[in-house]
C-alpha cells in the first residue's frame, strides 16, 4: 500500500493552485446562476456541531432545512443536516421521512484522538439512532506517520460498522482534515486510500482546523475521484466542508466539478457543502434573483 | 529635471478603504470653466451592494457607542478638516469657480456644521425624548433610537452639503451609504480622507461617486438599508420611483427639500428624521 501511495505521480502545487484560481473567474450569470443556487441548496449539508448545541437548536436547523426560505415555496430543501451523534434522533424525529438526510459525525470527532472500540461503538450508535450518513475522521497522527495500513483498516471497520440490520448502510463519508495534512501529495494519497477502503464519500475537514475546505485542495479531491473511477469504474462523492460562506465561493466549486470531473457529479448524491453560514447567502442571492432587489440577513433565520 | 506631476486617483471610500470601483468604470470631472479636473470612479450597483454591507457590519458598533463619545469623533472631524482647510478651499474653487472668500465661508460653515451636531450628540435624548404621564404606578420613558443603515443623496453643495446631511446621522447612531453629487464628486472623497483619519471607525459612512439614477435605485430598493434621505434628487419622477421603491420594506423615506439655504442653521429635524422611538415601561416600585 505505501508503495502504491508514494507511487501516486505528485502534484504540482503552483499549477493546481492556478487552476483552481483560473476555474473560480468563471461568471455565472441569470438563468445558470439560478439554477447554479438551487443546485447549491440542494448540495448543502445544513451544520451545527457546537458543544453547546441544544434539541431546539437541532430541531430549528431540521426544520429550516426542509423548507430554507418559508416565504417561497419553490426553494429545494437542503441534502442533509449534520449533527454530534448524540443528537441524530432528535433531527430524524423533526426531518421524518421529508428525504433530508440526517448526518452523524463519528470517530470521536474532530480529532479522531481515541481507542477504536470507542469509534466504532460512537458509529453504531449513532447508525442506530438513524443517521443516513456518518461522517468518520481519519487518525491524522497515523496517517502523517506513514501507518497507512492502520488508516486504512480503521476506515474499513467503520464502514462494516456502518451497516444496519436489514442489510443496507449508512453511506461513510471519511474527513481528511487537510488543514493538518501539509501537502496536496498527502491529500491526493488520503484520497486514494479512503476510496481504496470503501469510503462513499471523501470530505476536506471538520470545520474545526484552519484552512478547512480551498478550491486547489477540492481540486486535488476531484482529480482523486475521476481518476477513481477512470480506473475502477467506482464513484465516489466529495464534500468540502468548512469556509465556504458565500454563493459566489459555492458556485465557484460547482464550476470547477463541472470543469474536472464533469456533469455526472453535480448532484447532491456526488457533491455536498458542509456548511452554516453559506444556506443564509444562497437564499439571500435567490431572493435578489426572484425579486430584482437586494435582500438582507434580517429576513432569514439566524443559526 | 522637471518634477512630474503626482495626480490623485480618486476612487470610492467603503468600509474605511478606498477601493476603485468593481466594475472598473470612472467618468471625467470637469472644472468650472469646463476643463478637466480628474477621473472619478463611477461606482456600480454592486459597490453599492457592498457599501451596505459594510454600513451593517460598522452599526453594532457606531450606534452601540455612548453618545458622548460619538460626538468627540465627529468633532475631531472638525479638527481634522479645519486642520486641512486650504486643501478644501482650493478644491471647492477648483470645482465650482467661487472666489476664494466665498470658498472660505463655506469651509467655515462646514467645520462650524460639524461642531454644532456633535454637541447635539449627548442631548438629544434630552429634546426628544419623554418621561410620559402614564395612569398607573410605572415609569413610561421615551427615547429616540437610531433607525440603522440611511442612504443618503447627497445635495449638490461638493462639502457643506454633504457635510449636512452626514453628520446629522452619524452623531445619532445611524450609519450611512451616501452617494456624492454628480457634478462635484472630488471633495467627497477627500472628506473621506478626512473621515478616514478621524476615529471614525470604518463603515460609518461610505462614500459613492457615480450617476444616482444608476446607484439611488439599488438602495432605495435594499432590503437592508432602513432608510433613504432624498435631499440630493432633482429630477422629480426619479423620486417618485425612489419612494415606491423605498416602500417596500417601509424604509423611512426623507423627501427632497430643493431649496434648501445650507448656510442657515439647520434645526434638529435631520437629525429625527432617522430616528425610532423606543418607549420603556417600567414599575415604579414602593
Amino acid at each position: 500500500m505505501r508503495r502504491f501511495l508514494h507511487g501516486l505521480p505528485g502534484v504540482e502545487q503552483v499549477g493546481e493552485e492556478a487552476r483552481a484560481a483560473g476555474l473560480g473567474t468563471r461568471s455565472i450569470k441569470t438563468t445558470a446562476k439560478a439554477q447554479a443556487l438551487d443546485l447549491a441548496i440542494r448540495m448543502v449539508d445544513l451544520t451545527t456541531l457546537e458543544g453547546s448545541d441544544t434539541p431546539g437548536k437541532v430541531r430549528a436547523l431540521s426544520s429550516k432545512a426542509m423548507r430554507p426560505d418559508p416565504a417561497d415555496p419553490t426553494c429545494p430543501a437542503t441534502a442533509a443536516v449534520c449533527v454530534y451523534p448524540d443528537m441524530v434522533a432528535i433531527a430524524k424525529e423533526t426531518l421524518g421521512d421529508s428525504g433530508v438526510n440526517v448526518a452523524a459525525v463519528a470517530t470521536a470527532f474532530p480529532s479522531g484522538r481515541a481507542a477504536l472500540d470507542i469509534k466504532l461503538a460512537d458509529t453504531r450508535d449513532a447508525v442506530e439512532a438513524g443517521a443516513d450518513e456518518i461522517d468518520m475522521v481519519i487518525d491524522r497522527g497515523a496517517f502523517l506517520s506513514g501507518r497507512y495500513k492502520a488508516v486504512f483498516d480503521e476506515i474499513v471497520a467503520v464502514r462494516e460498522a456502518c451497516a444496519r440490520p436489514d442489510g443496507d448502510s449508512a453511506h461513510l463519508k471519511v474527513i481528511f482534515e487537510t488543514g493538518e495534512l501539509q501537502t496536496y501529495d498527502n491529500v491526493r494519497r488520503a484520497s486514494w486510500l479512503a476510496m481504496m477502503a470503501g469510503a462513499h464519500f471523501i470530505k476536506t475537514s471538520t470545520g474545526k482546523v484552519q484552512p478547512a475546505a480551498t478550491l486547489p485542495v477540492t481540486l486535488v479531491m476531484l482529480e482523486a475521484v475521476r481518476d477513481f473511477r477512470d480506473s475502477t469504474g467506482h464513484m465516489v462523492g466529495v464534500k468540502p466542508a468548512g469556509g465556504i460562506r458565500t454563493a459566489k465561493d459555492a458556485i465557484k466549486y460547482l464550476v470547477m466539478v463541472n470543469e474536472v470531473v464533469g456533469g455526472d457529479w453535480l448532484d447532491p448524491d456526488w457533491f455536498r457543502f458542509g456548511a452554516s453560514t453559506l444556506l443564509n447567502d444562497l437564499l439571500m442571492q435567490r431572493t435578489k434573483m426572484t425579486t430584482g432587489r437586494y435582500s438582507g440577513p434580517d429576513y432569514f433565520t439566524l443559526d | 529635471m522637471a518634477r512630474i506631476d503626482v495626480r490623485k486617483t480618486y476612487k470610492l471610500y467603503i468600509g474605511g478603504q478606498f477601493p476603485r470601483s468593481e466594475s472598473g468604470r470612472s467618468y471625467v470631472v470637469n472644472d468650472a470653466k469646463g476643463k478637466l479636473l480628474a477621473n472619478a470612479a463611477l461606482a456600480s450597483r454592486k459597490d453599492a451592494r457592498d457599501a451596505v454591507v459594510a454600513a451593517r457590519k460598522a452599526f453594532g458598533g457606531w450606534s452601540g457607542r455612548t453618545a458622548y463619545n460619538r460626538a468627540q469623533v465627529v468633532y475631531r472631524i472638525a479638527e481634522v478638516l479645519e486642520g486641512r482647510r486650504e486643501q478644501f478651499e482650493a478644491e471647492l474653487r477648483a470645482a465650482e469657480g467661487i472666489s476664494p472668500a466665498k470658498a472660505r465661508t463655506y469651509v467655515d460653515a462646514a467645520i462650524d456644521r460639524l461642531v454644532w451636531y456633535a454637541g447635539w450628540a449627548d442631548k438629544l435624548t434630552q429634546v426628544v425624548g419623554n418621561a410620559n404621564p402614564v395612569a398607573g404606578p410605572y415609569f413610561n420613558l421615551s427615547t429616540p433610537e437610531p433607525s440603522g443603515v440611511i442612504a443618503v443623496v447627497a445635495p449638490n453643495g461638493p462639502l457643506l452639503g454633504l457635510v449636512s446631511v452626514v453628520a446629522p446621522l452619524i452623531v445619532t447612531g445611524n450609519t450611512v451609504v451616501v452617494i456624492a453629487s454628480e457634478a462635484h464628486p472630488l471633495t467627497a472623497i477627500t472628506l473621506g480622507e478626512v473621515m478616514a483619519t478621524s476615529d471614525l471607525p470604518g463603515g460609518v459612512v461610505n462614500v459613492l461617486t457615480g450617476h444616482q439614477a444608476e446607484i439611488a435605485p439599488w438602495l432605495a430598493s435594499h432590503m437592508d438599508v432602513n432608510g433613504i434621505d432624498l435631499t440630493g434628487v432633482t429630477d422629480v419622477e426619479l423620486a417618485t420611483e425612489l419612494e415606491a421603491a423605498a416602500a417596500e420594506n417601509l424604509k423611512r423615506v426623507r423627501r427632497p427639500s430643493p431649496d434648501e439655504d445650507w448656510l442657515a442653521e439647520p434645526g434638529l429635524e435631520r437629525m429625527t428624521a432617522f430616528q425610532e422611538t423606543k418607549t420603556v415601561w417600567h414599575p415604579i416600585g414602593v
